[in-house]
This record gives structure tokens, sequence and C-alpha cells, in this order.
């Protein structure tokens, strides 16, 4: 009878000395890989369409952004889906070939022929828009653009 | 003499701080590669510029209009037909392309599968495909156009890389991609395979009539 109480008695408390270290190797990973958003969206977070046929975008720092969506302020800018955004403010067309030229500061002269304009637009945008904008980046011959896009299929049945 | 006692410090709470952060960085983080269909734009042409002319066979020409119904040569057509009439159009080799580069004269389309119609297109690198759209056609639409465009040409160079290398053209840009853009022989196939389907897709500009 003794035995089996003094067997019973001694459960070991599981050292969390190690917990430190798990959670620290997890902080690092998501440091590492953390992006923060680095411009305030002054327009409605934008609806993506769809496509399957998409390049991933290489290199961040070659590549400049275009928002277009409905603005916040409806009142000042409307509720079409047509307003432009760069850098943290609603533009006009006009204002685009600026903006080119002022993000090529940034970069080396012998990278300039493979920056990439990244076009965030709503779907709901009018291509109408997206005409303006592509003679304005003609115009700075910036002739790289991509239409970003989520993953997946178009056709709906 | 000093008491020389170092006393352990507690770090009970280290774990406490660290999942404090890993809160933090947790919620801030999106995992989401940015990624689109990438166009090329053309150069701008000078003033007095005079386009070459281009025979009508030759040219696939899609129109949206401002309800967002998609013609094709002047017919209405589905968006789900539009890829099988585009790859038939690109893959018909009805008569003599453009020189290959390093070549002096053109060839016929010997890697052609379609059915040689002399009214469509004589071969791959001599068929455009052309796009316009209203100013007030939804750009969701625009993009499906230019996706279903684009998996027409890759299922065309995905067939001819099966049939020349046994590899689909995918596998092919993958491997000489992980090849850190090395290999000269990928090289050469992918080259191979995006000459003989080249992707012509112009937007017409916009017409000044309004």
């Amino acid at each position: 009878m003794a035995k089996f109480g003094k067997k019973k008695k001694g459960t070991p408390a599981i050292s969390t000395a190690s917990l430190p270290d798990i959670v620290f190797m997890l902080l690092f990973f998501f440091m590492v890989t953390t992006v923060m958003r680095e411009t305030d969206l002054q327009i409605t977070s934008p609806q993506l369409p769809s496509a399957t046929e998409v390049k991933k975008l290489e290199q961040k720092s070659l590549v400049t952004t275009i928002y277009v969506g409905q603005a916040k302020e409806v009142d000042k800018y409307g509720n079409k889906y047509n307003s432009i955004q760069l850098n943290d403010k609603i533009a006009t067309p006009d204002d685009i070939p600026a903006f080119i030229l002022n993000a090529r500061l940034d970069v080396p002269e012998e990278n300039h022929p493979r920056m990439t304009t990244s076009i965030k637009a709503d779907k709901q945008m009018s291509v109408g828009t997206l005409t303006d904008i592509r003679q304005r980046l003609r115009d700075v011959n910036a002739l790289k653009l991509s239409l970003s896009t989520h993953k997946g299929s178009t056709i709906s049945e | 003499m000093a008491r020389r006692e170092n006393p352990e410090i507690n770090a009970g709470s280290m774990a406490d701080i660290a999942f404090l952060l890993l809160i933090f960085f947790l919620v801030t983080t999106t995992m989401d590669v940015d990624s689109g269909i990438s166009m090329k734009l053309p150069e701008k042409p000078p003033a007095n510029y005079d386009p070459p002319k281009i025979k009508e066979r030759n040219i696939f020409e899609i129109s949206i209009n401002r309800n967002n119904d998609l013609f094709v040569d002047g017919d209405v057509m589905e968006l789900k037909d539009l890829k099988e009439a585009a790859k038939k159009f690109i893959d018909n080799g009805g008569g003599v392309g453009n020189p290959m580069p390093g070549e002096e004269k053109g060839k016929e389309c010997d890697y052609c599968s379609g059915d040689r119609n002399p009214d469509s297109s004589d071969h791959p690198n001599k068929a455009i495909i052309s796009i316009e759209s209203d100013r007030a056609s939804d750009y969701e639409v625009y993009v499906n156009i230019q996706n279903e465009l684009r998996t027409a040409y890759t299922e065309l160079r995905n067939e001819l890389a099966l049939k020349k290398f046994k590899r689909s053209f995918n596998e092919i840009e993958e491997a000489y991609k992980k090849s850190g853009n090395k290999d000269e022989n990928l090289e050469a196939q992918v080259k191979l395979i995006k000459n003989s389907y080249p992707q012509i897709i112009t937007d017409l500009d916009p017409t000044d009539t309004e």
C-alpha cells in the first residue's frame, strides 16, 4: 500500500524555461516577413479583379504603385470608382508623369527600364481611367505595367 | 569587502514580453505577394508616324461597348468562347509569316495545327489581337479579356513545347528561372517557343471623337 502512495506524489512541473526561446523564434520569423503598408489609402480598399495568368512582381524597390478606386471623401471627389491615388493624395491623371519621374530618382539609372508600374484598381473602375493612365505612362516612357489581380478563375457560369 | 553575490535575473516575464511583440507582428503581417497581369506598353510613336498597313485577316478585333458586351470581328461573343476563338485565329497558319530572327525569308507555319483558312491569320507571328474598349466599360471585363487572351497564348505555347521538348512551356520557363537564367539550352528552348507564338496584343488608342 505504501508503495502506491509514494509513486503518485511526484508529478514534476513541466519546465517552461525554453518557452521564451520558442516564442522568440516565432517572433523573429514574423519580424522578418512583415511588410508594413507605407501609404495610407485615401480610397476605399480596392476590390481587385481576379485572373489566372498572373506573374509575381519581383524586386519591390522597382515597383511604383498607383491606386484607383472610390475616394473616401465622397462629397469632395464623387462616388465613382475612378479616383486615382498617388503617394497619399488623390490626384488627376496629369500628375502621373511627375509621380513617375519622382519615383525614378530613387533608382539607379541602369534599372530604369526594369521599373514596373503596378495598378491596383477596383474592378468597377471604368476602362477610360486606365486608358488615361496608360497614355500618361507612355509619355514618360514607363512601359512596364502590371494590372494587380487576385489569383482565381474569372469565368462565372 | 563588497559582497560578490550576483543574484540571478528573473527571466520569467521574458516570455510575456516576447509574446506581446509576437502578437503585434502577427497582426501586422501581410503574407500576400503582389501579383498581376503584366503588360508592355508600346513606345510613343513619333508625331508624323505612318502605321504599317496590316491585312485585315491578320487582325483579331475585339471590342467592348459601354454595356460590357463583347464583340469579335463585329459579332457578339460570350467571354467563355473567346479563348477558343483566339486560339483558332492565332494557330490558323494560312500563309507565310514574317521571317524568324536570323532568317531571310518568312516561312509557312510548320507547327500550326489550325485549319489553314485563307481568310484568317497567316502566321502566329503576324497575328495581331487588338482590343478596343469604350471608356465607360468595366475594368473587370477588360481584365477578364486580357486574361483569356493570355491563357490562349499559354495553351498554344504549352502544346508546342510538349510536342517539341516533351515538357510544358511553364515547366521549361520554371526550370530556366531556377538555373538563375543561365542554362543556355533552356534559354534557347524558351526563346524558340516565345518566337513561335509571340504575344501580340494591342490596345487601340482612344479615338478623339468625344
